[in-house]
C-alpha cells in the first residue's frame, strides 16, 4: 500500500523517542549550565552555541537553497562592525544594539545579494567571496573604528551589561543559548511552514520545484537575507563577547566560513541534526588535536574531501537513512511498505 | 603625466591577472568547473620555482621548463584521481574538495615553508627598463609578463581552434554525454584541459615568484583576482580574459594612485560595477 504520511512510521521507532529524549536532556542541561558550569566550560559552550547557529544558516543556504557561499564571513564581520558602530557612537543600549545590528546588516544584505544572484553555482560562491573582500578592506579604511588595526569596545560598555564579572558572564552565556537554540528552532519552524515546503523541493530538484510553481528565485533570496541577518546577529555577539573587532578577525574566511563548511558537511548538509552532530565532532577534534596547528588544518580539509568521495551525505545523513533516524521531522515521507499480515 | 604612467603600468600587469585567469577561464570552458584552489596551484609554483632556483641552484631555463612541467604532470593526475570522481551533476561536491584542497595546499607549504613573505631575486631583470620619454619607462619583466600572457592566451586559442586536441575538447564542452558514445574518453579529456590549464598556472607562478612578495596565504586572493579577469571578458572567451585582466590591473594601479589602500579595494569595485552593468562579461560566448 503506498501512503503518504507524515512521517509518523519513522517517529514511532523506539530510538527515535531515546534520541529525542537525549536532545531534550542536552537543552535542559545547556539552559541550567551556570549553574554547573565553570567559566572555562560556559566560554567554551558560547563558541559551541555560535558555531551552531553560523552552521544553521549555512545549512539552511547550502544545503535546502543550493546557494553555496563561501563569503557568509561578510556579514559575521558587518553584524559585528555594526554593533560596535551602534554602541559606541550611536550610544544605543548593548542588548538593543545585537538585535539593531541584525536588522542593518539585513538591510545591507539586500543590495549586495542583489549583486552576488546575478552570477551563479560555483561562480556564485566566489562573488559571495569577493564581496566578502569588499566588506573588510572598506572596514580597514574607515579611521573612526580603527582602520586596518581595528577597535576595542570601552570598558564602560561592556560593564553596562551586569555589575558583576559573574553576572556579565550569566547575561553572555543566556545570549549565546537563545541565538544557539533560537537558530535550530527557527530553521525547523521556516522547514515546517509553506516555505519549507518550496526549499524541501528547491533542494531535491531545483527544475522540478520551478515546475510546480515554486519562485525559486524569490524564495532563494529570501532565505539570503535571513540567513543574512542570522549570521549578523551572531557576528554581534561573538565580538562583544570578544570585546575587541580587527577586519582580518572580523571578515576571516577561515573562522566563519571553512570551518563552518566542514561543520555542515561531516554532519550532514540538509539536514537540521546535521549541523548539531558536525558542531560536536568540531569541537570534540578542535580540544584534541588543536596542538597540531598546521597539521590540524590538514586533517580538516583532508576530512571534508573523504566526506565528499565515501558519502556526501555526512555522518547524520547517512544514519538517518540506514537506521530511519528522525529527531527533529520536518517532512513527509512515502510509505510503500505493505502492511503487516495478521498470522 | 602619474596617471597616463599608472595606466601603463596597469595594462602590464594586467598582463599578470590574465596569466592568473587563463587556466580557470579554460577548465570553466570544458567542465563548467571551478577550481576553489585555484590560487593555491599558482602560489604552489610560485615556491616550486623559489625552492628549484633560489634554494638548489637549478639553474634558470631549467627551473622555467620544469615548473610548468611538474604542475602539468600533477593538474593531469589530480583530475584523473580526485576531481573526476566528484564532477557532474551536483554543484557541492567540487566547491567543497577544491576548498579542502586549499586548506591543505596552504597549510602545507606554511608547515614547509614557513609563513615569511618570499620573493624570487631575478638579477639584473628585476631592474631593466626601457625609456618611453615623458618619465614614462616600461619595466622589461612587467613587458615579459604581458608578452606571455598574449603568447599564452594566442596559443590555447590556436590549440582549441585548429587541432584535433582543441576539436575534442569543444566537443567534451558542447556535449560531454555524446562524446563517450564517438570513442572519446571523458575522464581523459576533461585531465588533458587540466593539464593544459596546470602548465598554464605553472608559467603564473614563475612570474608570480619574480613580481611580488608572496606567502602561503596568497592563493585566494589570486583566485579572486584571476576570477574577476574571466567574468569581466566574459565566460568563455579567452581574449576576452585577457582583456578582463587588463582592466583589472588598470582599476588596481588607478586605485593605487588615489590612495595605496585602494589598491585592490578599486580592482573588487570595478569588477562588481561591470557585474551590474554587463552581467555577461564584455565578449561574453555563451
Amino acid at each position: 500500500m503506498t501512503t503518504l504520511t507524515a512521517s509518523s512510521a519513522r517517529n514511532a521507532k523506539p530510538i527515535n523517542f531515546v534520541l529525542r529524549l537525549a536532545l531534550g536532556l542536552a537543552v535542559l542541561a545547556l539552559a541550567v549550565a551556570p549553574m554547573w558550569a565553570g567559566r572555562a566550560e560556559l566560554r567554551l559552550m558560547m563558541e559551541v552555541l555560535s558555531y551552531l547557529a553560523l552552521a544553521q544558516m549555512w545549512n539552511l543556504l547550502a544545503g535546502y537553497s543550493g546557494l553555496i557561499s563561501v563569503g557568509q564571513q561578510a556579514y559575521v564581520g558587518l553584524g559585528g562592525y555594526l554593533f560596535f558602530a551602534l554602541a559606541m557612537f550611536a550610544g544605543v543600549p548593548v542588548l538593543a544594539a545585537l538585535p539593531l545590528a541584525a536588522v542593518v546588516t539585513a538591510l545591507i544584505a539586500l543590495p549586495s545579494g542583489w549583486v552576488a544572484f546575478r552570477l551563479q553555482g560555483a561562480y556564485f560562491a566566489i562573488g559571495t567571496w569577493v564581496i566578502a573582500e569588499v566588506f573588510r578592506l572598506t572596514a580597514a579604511q574607515v579611521g573612526a573604528l580603527g582602520g586596518g588595526s581595528g577597535i576595542s569596545l570601552p570598558v564602560a560598555l561592556a560593564q553596562s551589561i551586569a555589575e558583576s564579572r559573574d553576572g556579565r558572564e550569566t547575561v553572555m552565556y543566556y545570549l549565546a543559548f537563545v541565538i544557539g537554540i533560537a537558530s535550530v528552532a527557527m530553521v525547523w519552524g521556516l522547514l515546517r511552514s509553506k516555505w519549507g515546503l518550496a526549499l524541501t523541493a528547491i533542494r531535491d530538484s531545483e527544475p522540478a520545484a520551478e515546475a510546480v510553481g515554486v519562485a525559486t528565485r524569490r524564495v532563494k533570496f529570501l532565505i539570503y537575507i535571513v540567513t543574512a541577518m542570522f549570521t549578523g546577529l551572531t557576528g554581534a555577539f561573538i565580538f562583544l563577547q570578544k570585546l575587541r573587532i580587527t577586519p582580518d578577525a572580523a571578515f576571516s574566511v577561515n573562522d566563519w566560513t571553512a570551518f563552518v563548511i566542514f561543520i555542515v558537511v561531516i554532519g550532514g548538509l540538509g539536514t537540521i541534526e546535521g549541523p548539531i552532530v558536525g558542531v560536536i565532532v568540531f569541537f570534540a577534534l578542535r580540544e584534541i588535536a588543536a596542538d597540531w596547528g598546521t597539521w590540524y588544518l590538514i586533517m580538516m580539509g583532508a576530512i571534508a574531501i573523504a566526506v565528499m568521495l565515501v558519502d556526501k551525505r555526512g555522518i547524520w545523513g547517512a544514519l538517518r537513512t540506514r537506521y530511519g533516524l528522525s529527531i527533529l521531522p520536518v517532512g513527509f515521507v512515502l510509505d510503500i511498505t505493505p502492511p503487516a499480515r495478521k498470522d | 603625466m602619474v596617471w597616463v604612467n599608472a595606466i601603463v603600468q596597469g595594462m602590464l600587469l594586467g598582463g599578470l591577472y590574465a596569466l592568473f585567469a587563463a587556466g580557470l577561464s579554460l577548465m570553466f570552458g570544458v567542465m563548467r568547473f571551478v577550481n576553489l584552489a585555484h590560487g593555491d596551484f599558482i602560489v604552489t609554483a610560485a615556491y616550486l620555482m623559489l625552492a628549484l632556483v633560489g634554494m638548489l641552484n637549478v639553474h634558470w631555463a631549467f627551473a622555467i621548463l620544469l615548473v610548468p612541467a611538474v604542475l602539468g604532470a600533477a593538474g593531469y593526475f589530480n583530475q584523473r584521481i580526485l576531481l573526476n570522481r566528484v564532477l557532474g551533476g551536483d554543484l557541492l561536491p567540487p566547491v567543497l574538495v577544491t576548498f579542502g584542497l586549499s586548506i591543505i595546499i596552504q597549510n602545507a607549504l606554511l608547515e614547509v615553508f614557513s609563513a615569511d613573505s618570499q620573493r624570487l631575486n631575478a638579477g639584473w631583470l628585476d631592474t631593466a627598463s626601457f625609456q618611453l620619454g615623458g618619465g614614462i619607462a616600461i619595466g622589461a619583466l612587467p613587458l615579459m609578463m604581458f608578452l606571455a600572457a598574449v603568447a599564452v592566451i594566442g596559443g590555447l586559442q590556436f590549440i582549441f581552434y585548429k587541432t584535433a586536441l582543441g576539436r575534442m575538447l569543444r566537443a567534451t564542452s558542447d556535449d560531454p554525454a555524446m562524446v563517450p558514445l564517438m570513442g572519446g574518453n571523458n575522464g581523459h579529456v576533461f585531465a588533458i584541459a587540466t593539464l593544459l590549464a596546470s602548465v598554464v598556472v605553472g608559467i603564473a607562478g614563475i612570474f608570480l615568484a619574480v613580481k611580488t612578495n608572496f606567502d602561503p596565504a596568497a592563493g585566494p586572493a589570486r583566485l579572486l583576482f584571476a576570477f574577476e579577469a574571466v567574468i569581466i571578458g566574459g565566460l568563455g572567451s579567452l581574449w576576452g580574459t585577457l582583456i578582463g585582466g587588463v582592466i583589472l590591473g588598470v582599476a588596481q594601479t588607478l586605485g593605487a594612485q588615489i590612495d595605496a589602500g585602494y589598491q585592490i579595494l578599486a580592482g573588487h569595485l570595478v569588477f562588481l560595477a561591470i557585474l551590474v552593468a554587463r552581467p555577461r562579461g564584455l565578449l561574453p560566448k555563451m
